[in-house]
C-alpha cells in the first residue's frame, strides 16, 4: 500500500481556512521559512480514503478477540466517544476560571472518589499520563517522602519481582534508585524467604503487581507487606491487573502504599493504537503532600485546584492530567456503580474457562486457578516439534485471532500470557479455544504452515532484523531506499525468536 | 435488592458483559468449580472487601448521558464565550474529518503494534506521522509521540545527558513555565542541574545563552516564546553549539510553514506540544508531544519508532524497530520508561497536517499572523500598552490593561469575552498583563469586540 | 549463516560468555558461539573508543539483537588498541565466525597475571552446560 506522501499530487489540498481581510505580516528574513515542508497534497475524498484503507490493514478489539496479557483489551464503550465530544469538555480551556470550569473540576474530583474507594486508599492524583508516568510519579513520592524524613541517604534501593514488566525497573533506574530483584516460588508466589534476605534499612520499598503477570494472587502478601513496613519501607502497587479484583480486594488493604492505576486497561480508555492512557495514582494519607501539583479539591460545594502544596514534587505533565481520558473512565465507572465487582468476576470465570481447555495441549507452569489472566507455555511444542510461541502466536492471525503476549514474563520460556476481559462472549472464548487446539495439532502434523505463518493478513511475516540493521524511519522523497531490492537477511525467521 | 454474595446473574443494566446464567453453569462445570467465589479462594480472607463498593446505582446509557451532559452544562467552553485564551493550548479549527478518521474502530481500539501483521495500520500511519515530523522540523528521526509538550522538555535532557556526558540544562525563562517546571520535576531524579536564562524584554539574548551554557548538555528555548515572541532562534542555537551543548527548540507546529525548521539553524533536537494541530483543547488532554532529533541521537531517543523492511514475500511493510532502546528489553538500561505513548492523538495531528498541506499550513501561519497583527494595533489604537512592543509575534502577544489583568477578565467575561491568560501568576511585574491568543478562529469582528470590552471596562 | 557450536582450545573464556586469544602482551577479545546463538543475529555493536580503559569484569560495549541487548564483559583489563570496524559495520559477522573475523577489540594487557583466572575450553563447556 502506498504511502500518503506517494499519493500526493502537486497543488492539492483538502480544506481551506478563512483568510481574514487584513495586512499580511511579514516573518523577519532571519527567521523565515526557507524551504516548504513537504506535507501531504491530497484532496480530502483521497485523505479519507487512505486512512480507510490503512484501517482495514488493522486490527483492533471492534475487529476480534485481543487476549494479550496485562493489557486488559475490553470493549470500548461508544457512549464515552459521544461524552467526550459534549462542548462543555471538548471546547474547554485548561485555564478558563474555576467558576466556569465547575463540571469538568467536579468530573475529576468524582473519579478521584471512585478510585479511592477501589483502592482502599486516601488521596489521589489523576496527573500522570500512562501507567509507566504513574510508577516513576509514585517512586519520586516514595523519595521526597523519605527525603522528608531525613531518611534520604539511607534508603536507595527498591525491590521488583523477577516477573516484573519491563518499564518497573526502567522506572527505578529513572527515578534514581538502585534496583534488586526477588525471585518466583514454584506456586508463582514471591519467594518470600528470599524476599527476606533481599530487605534491609536500605530498602526504600517493593514494587509489585498483585495478582502478578503469572495471573496469580499472591498468597503471602499480607506477609509481605509486613516485611517492608517493619522495616519503614513502602509498598508500589503496579495496577496493570486490576481488573482482577475490583469490588472483591483492594490493593490499600493488601497493604500497598501507592497505587498507579491503568485507565486504558481497567477503566475503558481506548488504547488508540498504543495511546492515550492514564495513569493516575492514590497513596496513603501519609504521602499526601507529596502529590503532584495542582490537586483538584471540594471545597463545600465548589471544586477547585489548589496549587499550595509546600511539599510536593512538583509536575509530572501539564495542567491536571488527560482529561478526556478522565471522562471515559469516569463514564464507565459509573455504568457498573456498585456493581463493578462483576466485571471482575466475569474477567476471572473468562480466564479460568480458557485455561481449563488449554491446560492439556499446551504446558502449565502453575498448576492454580488462574485470576484475569494465565501463562501457557509452548516448551514442548518447541522440543519436539521445533514450534515456537512466536509461531503459534503468527499461526493464530489466520485463525482470526490476535495473538496473545509472548515471551513474557521472563521467567517462563515460550511464553503465552492470555487474558480474555469480561466483554468476550463464551462462543468466542470456544473459537479461540478451537484454534490453539489446531495449531497444537498442526505443530505435530504440518509445521511449516506454522514457521510461514501468518498467511491470511496484508503482509507476511515481517522482517524485524532487517529493521533494525538498516534504520529507515521516515519516507525519503525521491532518496527514498528500496529495502525490497537489497539482499534478503539471513536467519531473519530464526533471529526474531523472543518477539 | 438481593446482597452481592447471592447474585447469580449479571444486571440488565450491565450492557457490556454478555454472560447468561447458562454460559456461567457451563463455565464453572469446565473449570470444576461449582461457584464463581471459588475462583477467588486464593485470596485470605483478611484482604477481601467484604462489602459493595461505594460507587451508586449501576448508570444505564440514558441516565449516563444525562449525567454528564449536567456536568458538561457547567463548563463555559469557546462555543458559549468569544475567547482569546492560549498560553500553551490553543482554539485551533479541528476538521470533521480528523473526528472521523479517530473514529475509525480498528485503529481507536487496537493497542500497540507489537505483532506488525495484525498493525499495519497503525504502523504506517504512525510512520507517516514520524516522516511529517521530520519534514516540519527539519529532523532525520522523530518517536511515535511522547505525552505531551512538557515531558518531552524532559525527555530531551535525558538524551542530552547521555550524549554529552553533561549534567547541567540550560532553559530559558521565556519557556513555558509548566514545561520548566516539569524539567526541575524530573531533574532529581535524572541528576540534572537546571539553569534559567532570564528573558529581556520578551526574548532572550544569545550572550546570557553563551555564557550560561558552559558545560551544558542542551539548551532549550521556545519558539515562538511563552509570550508569543519571536526569539532569535538561529543565534540561540549558535550561541549553545559554541558552547557544545545541544540545542533544543520547543516549537509550534502550526508555526512550521512560516518559521525555519529548526534542524535547518543548527538545533540538534525539537520538541513540542502537537494540540495546536489537529486536537480539541479538551481541558488539556489527551493531546502528544513530539520529538525528534538528528540522526546522531537516534539510538538514545526514547518511545516508539516505527521502521520499513519488507515481508517474507518481498513486500514492503512496517515494524516497530530499534526496540531494544526500550524498556520492555533494557529494563534497568532504558532511557525512558514510556510505554503507552499518544498514538491515536499524533494521528488526529497527521490527518490535520495531510488536510492542510504545505499551502494550507503555509496559510494558516500567515493568517494567525496577520491577526494578531491586526489586534495589536487596535489594541495600541484604544490606547493601551503592548508588555514587549518591539518584538515580532506569531499568534499570541502580551498587552497591559490598565489595572489588575485578573479583574479585567473577569470583567470582560461579564460581557462574554474571555480577553486572555493573565501571565502575572508566572512573571514579576506583569500582574497588569494578559497572553492575547489570535488564531484562524478568530475575526477582525471578534477583535474589535474585545477592544471594546476591554477599553469598556 | 551461523557458525556450528565451538569452542576452541587455544582460546581462554570467562563465565559471562567471552573469550581471550593472548598474544604476546596483547588480547584479542570476543564474545562465544553461545552468547552469540542466544542473542540471535547481532545488528548493532557499541565498542569503546580507541584508548579506553577497560576493567576485568566490568563492560566495555554492548551488541544488540532485534530483541536482546547485551553488555560485552571484559575478561582481561587494558587498553584498547584496536576496534574491529568490521563488526561495527557488519555486527552479524559475529554469528558467522565468533572466534575470527567475529573480534571485537584488541587491548594491551595491564595485569598479565588476570590470565591465570580464567577458564580454559573445558572448564568453560561445563559452564555452557550447566546454563
Amino acid at each position: 500500500m502506498k504511502l500518503i506522501f506517494e499519493k500526493s499530487q502537486p497543488g492539492r489540498r483538502g480544506g481551506e481556512l478563512p483568510k481574514p481581510d487584513v495586512p499580511a505580516a511579514e516573518v523577519p528574513a532571519a527567521l523565515r521559512r526557507s524551504r516548504p515542508p513537504r506535507l501531504p497534497e491530497l484532496a480530502e475524498p483521497e485523505i479519507l480514503r487512505h486512512f480507510t484503507e490503512l484501517s482495514t490493514r488493522n486490527f483492533g478489539i471492534d475487529s476480534g478477540f485481543y487476549p494479550l496479557g496485562s493489557c486488559t483489551m475490553k470493549y470500548n464503550p461508544r457512549v464515552n466517544e459521544r461524552l467526550v465530544m459534549l462542548p462543555g469538555f471538548r471546547d474547554l480551556h485548561p485555564y478558563q476560571d474555576e467558576d466556569a470550569s465547575q463540571g469538568a473540576l467536579e468530573l475529576i474530583w468524582r473519579l478521584q472518589e471512585a478510585l479511592l474507594e477501589v483502592s482502599g486508599l486516601h488521596a489521589c492524583s489523576l496527573q500522570p499520563a500512562a501507567g509507566s508516568q504513574g510508577e516513576l510519579t509514585g517512586l519520586m513520592l516514595m523519595r521526597a517522602y523519605f527525603a522528608d524524613r531525613g531518611e534520604g541517604e539511607q534508603r536507595d534501593t527498591i525491590i521488583t519481582a523477577d516477573t516484573a514488566h519491563g518499564t518497573n525497573p526502567a522506572s527505578v533506574t529513572m527515578a534514581g534508585y538502585k534496583l534488586a530483584k526477588v525471585d518466583t516460588d514454584a506456586r508463582g508466589n514471591v519467594d518470600v524467604a528470599h524476599l527476606r534476605e533481599l530487605v534491609d534499612e536500605r530498602t526504600a520499598g517493593l514494587m509489585l503487581t498483585n495478582p502478578s503477570t503469572l495471573g496469580l494472587f499472591d498468597e503471602h502478601i499480607q506477609e509481605i507487606a509486613g516485611i517492608f513496613h517493619d522495616v519503614g519501607a513502602l509498598l508500589y502497587y503496579d495496577g496493570a491487573n486490576l481488573n482482577a479484583v475490583c469490588g472483591i480486594s483492594r490493593p490499600g488493604d493488601m497493604g500497598f502504599d501507592i497505587v498507579h492505576i491503568n485507565l486504558h486497561k481497567t477503566f475503558s480508555q481506548p488504547h488508540g493504537g498504543g495511546g492515550p492512557g492514564g495513569g493516575p495514582i492514590v497513596v496513603r494519607d501519609k504521602l499526601e503532600p507529596f502529590l503532584p501539583v495542582p490537586a483538584v479539591v471540594k471545597d463545600g460545594d465548589r471544586f477547585r485546584l489548589d496549587h499550595n502544596r509546600p511539599k510536593s514534587i512538583g509536575k509530572v505533565r501539564g495542567y491536571t492530567g488527560p482529561f478526556g481520558v478522565f471522562v471515559r473512565s469516569y463514564a464507565y465507572i459509573r455504568s457498573y456503580g456498585r456493581q463493578l465487582r462483576e466485571m471482575s468476576e466475569v474477567a476471572v470465570l473468562n480466564a479460568n474457562y480458557l485455561l481449563a481447555r488449554l491446560r492439556d495441549a499446551y504446558d502449565l507452569p502453575y498448576d492454580r486457578l488462574c485470576m484475569h489472566e494465565f501463562v501457557l507455555s509452548a516448551r514442548s511444542l518447541k522440543r519436539e516439534h521445533g514450534i515456537t510461541a512466536l509461531d503459534v502466536a503468527k499461526r493464530l492471525m489466520d485463525y482470526g485471532f490476535h495473538p496473545p503476549t509472548i515471551y513474557f514474563p521472563l521467567v517462563v520460556p515460550e511464553a503465552l500470557m492470555i487474558e480474555p476481559t469480561e466483554t468476550e462472549a463464551k462462543e468466542t472464548l470456544d473459537a479461540f479455544v478451537d484454534a490453539m487446539l489446531a495449531i497444537a495439532d498442526e505443530a505435530a502434523n504440518d509445521p511449516t504452515v506454522l514457521r510461514e505463518a501468518p498467511h491470511g493478513r496484508p503482509v507476511r511475516r515481517l522482517d524485524e532484523v532487517k529493521a533494525a540493521k538498516r534504520a529507515v524511519v521516515k519516507y525519503g522523497f525521491e532518496d527514498h531506499p528500496d529495502l525490497g531490492a537489497e539482499p534478503a537477511e539471513p536467519r531473519q525467521l530464526e533471529a526474531q525468536k523472543g518477539a | 435488592m438481593p446482597t452481592p454474595t447471592s447474585r447469580s446473574s449479571p444486571s440488565h443494566s450491565l450492557s457490556y458483559l454478555s454472560l447468561t446464567e447458562r454460559d456461567r453453569e457451563q463455565m464453572l462445570a469446565a473449570v470444576g468449580v461449582s461457584s464463581t467465589e471459588e475462583l477467588f479462594r486464593d485470596i485470605p480472607a483478611g484482604v477481601r472487601l467484604g462489602r459493595e463498593l461505594d460507587l451508586g446505582p449501576p448508570l444505564g446509557e440514558q441516565e449516563l448521558t444525562r449525567h454528564l451532559e449536567e456536568l458538561a452544562a457547567r463548563n463555559v467552553d469557546t462555543s458559549r464565550e468569544l475567547s482569546f485564551l492560549g498560553a500553551g493550548i490553543y482554539d485551533h479549527y479541528v476538521p470533521a474529518l480528523v473526528d472521523a478518521v479517530l473514529q475509525r474502530g480498528e485503529l481507536l481500539t487496537a493497542y500497540t503494534p507489537y505483532q506488525p501483521e495484525m498493525s499495519q495500520g497503525v504502523l504506517q500511519a504512525i510512520f507517516e506521522y514520524q516522516t511529517a515530523i521530520c519534514e516540519l522540523t527539519g529532523m532525520d528521526v522523530s518517536n511515535a509521540s511522547g505525552y505531551d509538550g512538557t515531558t518531552v522538555a524532559a525527555d530531551a535532557c535525558f538524551i542530552a545527558k547521555h550524549a554529552t556526558g553533561r549534567r547541567k540544562v540550560v532553559v530559558t525563562e521565556a519557556t513555558n513555565p509548566q514545561v520548566r517546571q516539569v524539567v526541575k520535576t524530573y531533574a532529581p531524579g535524572f541528576g540534572l542541574e537546571v539553569v534559567e536564562v532570564t528573558h529581556r524584554g520578551g526574548v532572550t539574548n544569545p550572550d546570557d545563552v553563551r555564557n550560561a551554557a558552559a558545560d551544558a548538555a542542551c539548551v532549550i528555548f521556545q519558539q515562538p516564546n511563552f509570550f508569543g515572541c519571536l526569539e532569535p532562534a538561529p543565534d540561540l542555537a549558535a550561541a549553545a553549539n559554541d558552547a557544545e551543548a545541544i540545542a533544543v527548540a520547543h516549537v509550534d507546529l502550526v508555526s512550521l510553514g512560516v518559521l525555519e525548521a529548526p534542524g535547518a539553524y543548527g538545533c540538534g533536537i525539537a520538541i513540542g506540544e502537537g494540540q495546536s494541530a489537529g486536537n480539541y483543547q479538551s481541558f488539556a488532554g489527551p493531546h502528544y508531544g513530539f520529538l525528534a532529533a538528528r540522526n546522531d541521537f537516534i539510538r538514545r531517543m526514547p518511545g516508539r519508532i516505527v521502521g520499513e523492511t519488507v515481508d517474507a514475500a518481498g513486500e514492503r511493510g512496517y515494524v516497530l524497530t530499534l526496540q531494544t532502546r526500550e524498556q520492555h528489553i533494557r529494563r534497568e538500561k532504558a532511557t525512558s520508561n514510556i510505554t503507552t505513548n499518544q498514538t491515536l492523538l499524533a494521528l488526529g495531528g497527521l490527518v490535520y497536517l495531510s488536510w492542510l498541506g504545505p499551502q494550507g499550513l503555509r496559510e494558516l501561519g500567515e493568517t494567525c499572523m496577520g491577526l494578531t497583527e491586526y489586534a495589536k494595533r487596535r489594541l495600541v489604537d484604544a490606547g493601551f500598552e503592548l508588555v514587549f512592543p518591539e518584538q515580532a509575534t506569531f499568534k499570541e502577544f502580551g498587552v497591559r490593561v490598565g489595572r489588575r489583568a485578573t479583574e479585567a477578565v473577569s470583567a470582560a467575561r461579564g460581557r462574554g469575552v474571555h480577553p486572555g491568560y493573565a501571565v502575572g501568576r508566572d512573571y514579576e511585574g506583569l500582574d497588569d498583563a494578559l497572553l492575547v491568543a489570535v488564531t484562524e478562529r478568530r475575526s477582525t469582528a471578534d477583535i474589535d469586540r474585545l477592544v471594546d470590552v476591554l477599553a469598556a471596562a | 549463516m551461523a557458525a556450528t557450536e565451538s569452542y576452541p582450545d587455544d582460546l581462554k573464556y570467562h563465565r559471562e560468555h567471552d573469550w581471550a586469544r593472548i598474544e604476546g602482551d596483547e588480547a584479542v577479545l570476543g564474545i562465544t558461539w553461545f552468547a552469540q546463538d542466544a542473542l540471535g543475529e547481532l545488528v548493532h555493536y557499541e565498542p569503546p573508543a580507541d584508548g579506553a580503559t577497560i576493567a576485568k569484569d566490568t563492560s566495555y560495549g554492548e551488541v544488540e539483537s532485534v530483541k536482546a541487548v547485551s553488555d560485552v564483559i571484559a575478561p582481561l583489563s587494558g587498553e584498547v588498541v584496536a576496534v574491529n570496524q568490521k563488526v561495527v559495520e557488519e555486527p552479524e559477522t559475529v554469528n558467522a565466525d565468533p572466534y575470527g573475523d567475529g573480534w571485537l577489540v584488541r587491548i594491551r594487557m595491564t595485569d598479565p597475571s588476570e590470565v591465570d583466572g580464567l577458564l580454559d575450553a573445558d572448564a568453560y563447556k561445563q559452564v555452557v552446560a550447566e546454563s
